[in-house]
């Protein structure tokens, strides 16, 4: 009995399944779809909601809960200040939660349910990947603040972190033309960011004769360093180029102590070591140690006390700025300035306006270039102190051009192959 | 009485859900809320095999990403190319990878027959040489449990190392078509969402076929003492392989349903902590019944996204409490509410297997 029922509904669905498909077919690939393609910003409150997007929970919440802070007090100074074309700025926070198609999710509920005018956030490459077709199907904006691998550019997104020719680049200029590093040995995590990295550390390492003594990568959260540790110290190189995500450089630093390595013997210099994963590995392992990035805390700046002293009464005295928080605070800024320089809070109004923008962030003067959307920003190349803070020893001194395909460097060609642009 | 009140309920039981996801839910949901609850229902589709596999079959699969993903990267990966058109390269190759040429493995997926294939062949056939050495050797209990983890997190890293060829930690996204209808459509979209429930209530009734068929009984025989089985001259390995293998091509199933729902597959859906999410949602519902699985399934993945969006930074605690509360007062999952409210009138079958 139950067996000719089941059967006779089976067939009721599979017959109803095919009508629907019959009927409901859109528009095929290729052809223009015009609906769902704009987003609608709502504009019908007093206020302007725009969308936080970083993960609270999960093994990214420790690095983005600083960035999301960083947020709310750009957000509230602006408000202060008397908002954004005269409305106050709502924030719509979601999590992520470390989980990359949750970003896809989110970043969906933020542009169609909550119809926002931006969205700010995003932390790892992964997280970026999985919501630039969401924003680029919605026609909505991404500001991402976080240093990345490159070889990216979405009319969707505006990259505030900062790219290969910001940060690995100059550092590796440093090691060569004022550390004489002659040989490196690379360590990573294994994601797209330390792969990717180390290509273009490859390429540029065959052009000046660098020699690459080693490369060894480790699974995310991996705490076992005693096998690379001891190869690192086996090869003999001048340099390690360090691409060690999170807790992973705790037992990394440990094992390289425990090995009589030091700064003087064989330098470090790290692209993912800030001041706040400084404050959680320790500054004592990390001491002496050299970090390339765009922002320190002891930036000096009147722009850069301002941001501090702010940050500080905010959160905690405790709580260190880095150059992912500085990114993020700058990239509401930004938003706001080509808001207000476009009149408007319709997208296209806005990536209209954003060629030329410049704020006076904390880092220094940054300039928005309009055709890659990413910021011309200054190198510095810093060292790690006893008492947990970085100082500069070494800067680009002018801001350097945002080069995501590396076009201008004659080495980097065969990298990108097929670049989007 | 027992018999007759089952007779009747379960037809109209599927009418019912039947109603609900083809007309109800399409009708009430955005087209955004419709897309999260397409995702919500991949979920239950994994569900149902883990229904037949430990429910029924008392084989604790902690690894079901692995096929998840095997189906998931089989559909991502024929989409890609057929974006990417005739003799072209899926973009991320062009950028991490060394962009030469395609590799032989990606090849057969240019033709959607082979993918289609794909999907249910390679994870149902993985499942097999997996569980026929396995079963042989009669491992079983944790062991087979701890195995399963082992295996979906090796394909996870398996994945990430080979960044040129899988796209690596970000995995493969971006899709801009599906079987040629454009994904950018919303109309595309909603049919993704149709062909998915119905996906999900074919299996839900093959399942419950399988059941209340004679194999079905056999397979509580072995899962409750499958030494008494074979004393009574069947091969409890056979019985345990032919669960475990189509629990594997419902999750193969449900993983390439969820590419063009989601638009992502990647390593960080098809490891250790997605693996035990799927067995999380199929015992917070009650993992003998198959409906029960599918609504715990379902609640599980609704309850993170309304908690998650009412309460961004704390809602980690609520979801814990939730698990707290249901496996100390419903050890049987929500699907044994039902019998404890006509426990006096029905006493349908208790889950007893560990």
């Amino acid at each position: 009995m139950p067996k000719a029922r089941g059967h006779r509904l089976l067939t009721t669905v599979l017959a109803l399944l095919t009508a629907v498909v019959m009927t409901a077919c859109g528009a095929r690939t290729g052809e223009d779809t015009p609906a769902g393609r704009v987003a609608e910003v709502d504009t019908s409150a007093d206020t302007i909601k725009v969308g936080l997007l970083n993960s609270l929970s999960g093994t990214m919440a420790i690095s983005e809960v600083t960035v999301r802070d960083a947020l709310l007090l750009a957000i509230d100074e602006i408000n202060a200040a008397g908002g954004v074309l005269g409305r106050q700025i709502e924030p719509v926070s979601e999590d992520g939660a470390s989980d990359w198609p949750t970003f896809a999710e989110k970043a969906e509920k933020l542009i169609r349910q909550d119809r926002v005018a931006a969205v700010f956030g995003c932390w790892t490459s992964a997280s970026r990947k999985a919501v630039l077709p969401v924003f680029e199907r919605n026609g909505s904006l991404l500001f991402y603040p976080v240093q990345y691998e490159g070889l990216e550019q979405s009319p969707s997104i505006f990259y505030t972190g900062a790219t290969t020719n910001q940060q690995i680049v100059p550092a590796l200029d440093y090691l060569r033309e004022e550390e004489g590093v002659e040989s490196l040995y690379l360590v990573g995590s294994d994601y797209v960011f330390p792969r990717t990295a180390n290509r273009i550390i490859k390429a540029y390492a065959e052009e000046h004769g660098i020699e690459i003594a080693g490369e060894d990568y480790a699974p995310l959260g991996s705490t076992e360093f005693a096998t690379i540790a001891n190869k690192v110290q086996a090869a003999g190189a001048d340099a390690v180029f360090n691409t060690l995500n999170g807790d992973s450089n705790v037992s990394f630093f440990r094992e390289y102590q425990a090995l009589g390595l030091t700064a003087e013997s064989m330098p470090v210099l790290s692209v993912s070591i800030a001041e706040e994963e400084v404050r959680s590995i320790g500054a004592q392992t990390l001491a002496g140690q050299l970090t390339s990035w765009n922002y320190y805390q002891t930036t000096p700046s009147a722009a850069n006390e301002r941001f501090v002293a702010a940050y500080q009464a905010e959160y905690g005295e405790d709580r260190p700025t880095s150059d992912p928080m500085e990114a993020a605070y700058t990239s509401v800024h930004l938003w706001a300035a080509m808001v207000e320089e476009a009149g408007s809070f319709e997208v296209a109004d806005v990536r209209a306006a954003a060629d030329g923008i410049t704020f006076d962030a904390p880092e220094g003067t940054v300039t928005v270039d309009g055709e890659t959307q990413h910021l011309h920003k200054t190198n510095r190349i810093g060292r790690i102190g006893a008492d947990g803070l970085i100082t500069e020893v070494w800067s680009s001194k002018t801001p350097i051009r945002p080069d995501p395909y590396l076009r201008a460097y004659e080495w980097a060609r065969g990298l990108a192959a097929g670049d989007r642009s | 009485m027992t018999d007759f009140l089952h007779r009747r309920r379960a037809p109209a039981g599927y009418a019912l859900a039947a109603v609900l996801l083809f007309a109800l839910a399409p009708l009430l949901l955005s087209d955004f809320r419709l897309g999260q609850f397409a995702r919500y229902l991949c979920i239950a589709i994994v569900a149902v095999g883990i229904a037949l596999a430990w429910g029924r079959g008392g084989m604790l699969v902690l690894g079901q990403g692995l096929f998840f993903g095997v189906g998931g990267y089989a559909m991502a990966m024929h989409m890609k190319l057929a974006d990417a058109g005739p003799g072209g390269l899926p973009d991320f190759m062009l950028l991490y990878g060394t962009a030469d040429a395609l590799p032989w493995w990606w090849e057969p997926f240019r033709s959607p027959a082979v993918a289609l294939a794909a999907v249910l062949l390679l994870p149902m056939g993985l499942a097999a040489v997996i569980g026929w050495f396995v079963f042989r050797r009669r491992v079983r209990g944790a062991y087979f449990a701890i195995l399963s983890q082992a295996l979906a997190a090796a394909f996870a890293i398996l994945l990430i190392g080979q960044q040129a060829t899988t796209g690596g930690s970000n995995g493969l996204t971006d899709f801009q078509g599906f079987f040629g209808y454009s994904l950018l459509d919303p109309v595309n979209r909603r049919t993704v969402y149709f062909v998915i429930a119905a996906t999900l209530l074919a299996l839900m009734l093959l399942t419950r076929q399988i059941f209340h068929s004679r194999y079905g009984e056999l397979l509580v025989a072995v899962r409750d003492a499958e030494e008494r089985v074979r004393f009574l001259g069947y091969d409890p390995a056979l019985v345990k392989l032919a669960a475990y293998v189509a629990s594997a091509g419902m999750a193969g199933v449900a993983g390439a349903l969820f590419v063009p729902a989601v638009g992502i597959i990647s390593p960080a859906l098809i490891g250790i902590v997605p693996s035990i999410q799927f067995v999380i949602g199929a015992a917070i519902g009650g993992r003998a019944s198959v409906v029960g699985v599918v609504l715990g399934a379902i609640a599980v993945a609704w309850a993170q996204t309304v908690l998650s969006e009412e309460f961004p930074s704390a809602w980690t605690y609520f979801q814990g409490g939730l698990f707290v509360v249901v496996i100390a007062f419903l050890p049987g999952g929500i699907a044994s509410l039902w019998q404890l409210a006509t426990r006096r009138r029905a006493r349908t079958e208790a889950v007893t297997a560990a």
